[in-house]
């Protein structure tokens, strides 16, 4: 039984950190709220205004993020994009100095109420993590730091199976922002973790930013040691906090005091050595949390709102960020190398010309010209496809690029590792191992995208597509996607605010393309695989290898009864039928006969005949 | 209204171009502001602090951690030689002792009761860096380095593998449409910085390498042959660091493009003048691009100012970074890839592309007079 996340909300668990804010008004008297999300590239603000009672997002700015020379100052961006929401809602945003106005009154047609950032600029938050047994307590610490939002650059365990001089050496390489070190559980052995600390000491790791400041370092190990772990630390510029073990027992994870100093620590040394940031910290009435961060936030907020099972995906052109909420647990990854243009080369090389092309239903397409092609999109990032060939060469490693993910995602999302599970003779098979996927694809609700293959796609069907390929949705399964990427600010906005936020969610960041039905198990193509009758849609019989698409507009709800064949599994059991309600969409509903998991033709003509069918029945680019 | 900016490759027949020469961690600036360097002169100097080698005694002796210091035969701080014995166990009344040996040569820096382990630290690394590019040194960063500057060509590549190299300018094709092949390269190249025209073949990157040449530059190169060079598939552009004996420049990009006009004829004015070329290449967050930078001398400078002026007369002018009409642009994105034209209009409203996304576009007049809708991410300036 793993502990649910014990993540306080950043208001409740004051800190130093959060002395450099300012302080807002009481969430009673928040009726208008600025919020900006500094990325790598552009500062996205939204301005949000409570109408007729209702939360709503009214307007959207942007700018390019100014944390590079020739400003580097990200306020500047930061004052561009409000700017930018001043000039189509009509109210002053700005003070003359740049910083952002608030309202005198609850009259003042001017200014806001409050302003809250996230970032991710500069790389974001990125991390070494440290822990004496990698599939144990160091496994603990990297999901520790992922939930907080970092990058994790390593993980460095005693049983990694590199020799200390190697890790050593691989310490001195990296240059962390902070380092979590973990290891034991309390009342254990201190030896182990003192001797990764006498590691990471001699190896003297220098910060990222500022050269002149000292490395934070985060002990969440064994209690026990932490008096050893404080002398090894003592000397050579490390600054030691101790936190609460976040491996307590083998049977316990606790991950949220871990959580809470990653943030502190963020805010304390990394933002505050970053340009501008300073200034940023005192504007905001909220600490600034990771862009990733906020998003899991609020990705968890919403399951548990809903009690549902979600998983969120971002694609970026660098990294592709997956969450998910299962139940209780709720976990992120980061593929650092998965991207659309920075690391598209990256996801060519992972997966493989012949795989990214079972995705392409045209004929004509040259290897090699394809694989300059994308080099140079690696070396040119920032371009867009003009031609519909490029887009739809585009669209096929995007769904590598999520399918890549989303497995790294399943095999890291696991049950405590390490834990002794007491089996009776009956349940021998039955009981799943320590450390399988949390992540089950037959319990998914909901599946939100975000990130721009995804988001900017000239078709919302194109986009359910490539949702439905790369993460093969099991029975009945909800598609959405941010329509801004909104969802960063809304998480950090939940943490002063929550009903703002999650009518904000509900009202204007999530599109709804509808729902996906697929039934789970080997499909033989061409034969039956399910029965459907769908209210207002009609009855029929879904073939193996095909699929089916039907309008079901808007907010619009239907009754399904979907029987499955025998073998196949819709959610009730192999063969047993399921009636729910299904939600539409602007997609509306896909029926997916290809079975689970998806097997693909083998030879490029039959899969590009196989995908020819597919584009057509689901209208996904013009003919 | 925000201006949109698009920023483009420098090629500048004049540039005040400036070198920060930094040592990654504090130490000596050897030169004064007005001192004059070339390439190879030392400017600054460190020691970066050496290897740190583990060594598990406690265990290896087979005693108690907390036993240790009174097992050692060298205090902590003391030099080791690697193979001398560092610490001996008591034995067995005194008999059966056993003993171990550093498996490094430096000082012991700790040894810990706790674990039982020690730290041999290996003798300081020296790091020194180096001028980089004739000029004089116009800033000295107390402690940390200099700031070179020159009176300069600059040429920016837009990918590069490999680090710093320099050597005299050697065009060997005539034109910057010929694909540069083996037949162009030979033993003259030894030393040199050879510039090509188009496409560079894997056979020429490897002959290059096999003369001696310091850098290859030339239009484009097939990802095929990127991969034969460096051995391994490149998966995000961040170099600068690989070992491969030859610096390669690319100017426009991947696959059969030709160099730009004006970047050919720039580096082919400047052929046997001594050129200092940087490979590395970073795409994310503190863009970096590979780049060629040729000091000039008094009549080089004036008569780069005199073409530049003669050219800026010529066009339309602008400011920098700015699309407007008359402007140069390159297009970076097929199905136009690498042609060169100038800005003919840029509509205001968004236009639905053949993809069937909608973006803001420009009409770009290309050399025959054919005017191409493009959108405006896919265009880069030329500027200079």
């Amino acid at each position: 039984m793993v502990a649910p996340e014990q993540h306080a909300g950043h208001l409740e668990n004051a800190s130093a950190a959060d002395s450099a804010h300012a302080p807002g008004p009481a969430a009673g008297a928040i009726k208008i709220v600025v919020a900006t999300d500094c990325g790598s590239t552009t500062t996205k603000a939204i301005l949000i205004q409570e109408v007729d009672g209702v939360f709503r997002q009214t307007h959207r700015g942007e700018a390019p993020t100014t944390v590079e020379e020739p400003f580097a100052d990200v306020t500047v961006g930061v004052t561009n994009s409000v700017t930018e929401l001043e000039e189509l809602s009509g109210r002053r945003l700005i003070n003359p100095d740049g910083t952002i106005l608030r309202r005198t009154s609850p009259t003042d047609p001017n200014g806001c109420d409050i302003y809250i950032s996230t970032s991710s600029a500069g790389g974001g938050l990125q991390m070494m993590v440290a822990g004496v047994v990698r599939q144990m307590t160091a496994e603990s610490a990297k999901r520790a730091a992922l939930g907080a939002g970092a990058i994790v650059m390593d993980t460095i365990a005693s049983n990694d199976k590199r020799r200390p001089h190697e890790q050593i050496q691989r310490i001195r390489e990296l240059r962390p922002d902070m380092v979590l070190l973990s290891g034991g559980t309390d009342g254990g052995d201190t030896k182990k973790v003192t001797e990764l600390a006498e590691l990471i000491a001699p190896a003297k790791p220098r910060p990222r930013f500022g050269g002149e400041y000292s490395m934070p370092i985060i002990f969440a190990g064994n209690k026990d040691a932490a008096p050893g772990v404080r002398k090894v630390f003592q000397h050579g510029g490390f600054d030691l906090s101790v936190v609460d073990n976040l491996r307590p027992s083998l049977e316990n994870e606790n991950l949220g005091p871990a959580r809470d100093r990653i943030h502190d620590v963020f805010l304390e040394h990394v933002m505050a050595h970053a340009p501008g940031y300073d200034k940023l910290m005192r504007w905001s009435n909220a600490p600034i949390m990771p862009t990733p961060g906020a998003v899991g936030d609020i990705l968890q907020a919403i399951a548990r709102g809903r009690n549902i099972n979600a998983i969120g995906v971002d694609i970026g052109g660098a990294t592709t960020d997956v969450f998910s909420v299962f139940g209780p647990h709720f976990n992120r990854t980061v593929s650092a190398n998965l991207g659309m243009s920075y690391s598209i080369s990256n996801v060519c090389a992972e997966a493989g010309m012949a795989n990214i092309l079972r995705w392409v239903h045209l004929t004509q397409m040259d290897e090699r010209e394809l694989r300059n092609r994308v080099k140079n999109k690696m070396i040119r990032p920032t371009t867009i496809p003009q031609s519909l060939e490029a887009l739809i060469f585009e669209q096929a490693v995007a769904r590598e690029a999520l399918r890549l993910a989303y497995i790294q995602h399943r095999e890291f999302a696991t049950n405590l590792k390490g834990v002794q599970q007491q089996r009776t003779v009956g349940d021998t098979f039955a009981q799943k191992q320590g450390g399988s996927s949390i992540v089950d694809s037959l319990a998914l609700d909901l599946l939100v995208a975000s990130g721009g293959v995804l988001s900017h796609a000239p078709r919302m069907e194109q986009t359910a597509m490539m949702l439905v390929d790369a993460f093969e949705p099991e029975g009945f399964t909800e598609l959405a996607k941010d329509s801004i990427f909104m969802m960063p600010h809304l998480g950090v906005l939940a943490s002063v605010h929550e009903r703002a936020a999650m009518e904000v969610f509900e009202r204007d960041c999530l599109i709804y393309m509808g729902t996906c039905i697929a039934p789970a198990g080997t499909a033989v193509w061409g034969k039956p695989v399910a029965k459907y009758s769908i209210d207002g849609v009609g009855q029929g019989t879904l073939l193996g290898g095909e699929m089916k698409r039907f309008a079901l507009a808007g907010d619009a709800r239907a009754r399904a009864e979907i029987a499955p064949e025998k073998g196949l599994d819709v959610g009730a059991g192999p063969g047993k039928p399921v009636t729910r309600e299904i939600r539409g969409g602007t997609v509306g509903l896909i029926l997916d006969g290809r079975g689970r998991p998806l097997v693909l033709p083998s030879t490029r003509e039959e899969c590009r005949t196989a995908m020819d069918s597919w584009v057509k029945a689901l209208d996904l680019y013009p003919s | 209204m925000a201006k949109a900016y698009t920023p483009g490759l420098k090629v500048a027949a004049h540039s005040t171009y400036r070198s920060r020469r930094l040592l990654p961690i504090k130490g000596e600036v050897l030169v004064r502001v007005g001192d004059l360097v070339n390439p190879s002169t030392p400017v600054a100097r460190t020691y970066l602090e050496g290897e740190a080698t583990p060594m598990k005694l406690a265990n290896l002796l087979g005693a108690q951690p907390r036993e240790l210091p009174s097992l050692m035969l060298k205090p902590v701080g003391s030099r080791v030689a690697n193979g001398e014995p560092i610490a001996r166990s008591k034995g067995i009344f005194g008999m059966m002792k056993t003993e171990v040996k550093s498996t490094a040569e430096g000082t012991i820096e700790s040894i810990s009761e706790t674990t039982g382990m020690a730290i041999i630290r290996g003798e300081p690394i020296p790091v020194q860096v180096d001028g980089y590019v004739a000029g004089s040194v116009v800033e000295v960063i107390e402690g940390e380095g200099v700031v070179v500057e020159a009176q300069a060509a600059v040429v920016q590549g837009i990918f590069g593998v490999s680090g710093e190299a320099s050597g005299p300018i050697k065009v060997v094709c005539a034109a910057p449409t010929e694909v540069c092949d083996t037949d162009h390269i030979d033993a003259s190249c030894k030393g040199c910085v050879v510039v090509g025209g188009a496409r560079m073949t894997a056979a020429a990157i490897k002959k290059a390498k096999a003369v001696g040449a310091a850098a290859l530059v030339s239009g484009g190169l097939d990802d095929s042959d990127l991969r034969d060079f460096l051995g391994y598939d490149l998966g995000v552009a961040i170099t600068g660091t690989e070992k491969t004996g030859l610096t390669v420049i690319v100017t426009e990009g991947f696959g059969d493009i030709a160099m730009a006009d004006r970047t050919f004829h720039l580096l082919k004015g400047l052929e046997g003048r001594l050129a200092s070329v940087n490979g590395a290449t970073q795409i994310r967050a503190g863009v970096m691009r590979p780049e060629i930078v040729v000091p000039l001398d008094d009549a080089g400078v004036a008569a780069a100012k005199a073409a530049m002026a003669a050219r800026l007369a010529a066009s339309v002018a602008h400011e920098e970074g700015s699309l407007e009409i008359g402007v140069f642009v390159r297009i970076i994105r097929d199905p136009h890839f690498g042609v060169i034209g100038t800005v003919a209009a840029l509509p205001e409203a968004p236009a639905v592309l053949g993809s069937g996304s909608k973006a803001r576009v420009l009409d770009v007049k290309l050399s025959d007079g054919t005017i191409v809708t493009i959108p405006r991410a896919n265009v880069e300036l030329i500027e200079g």
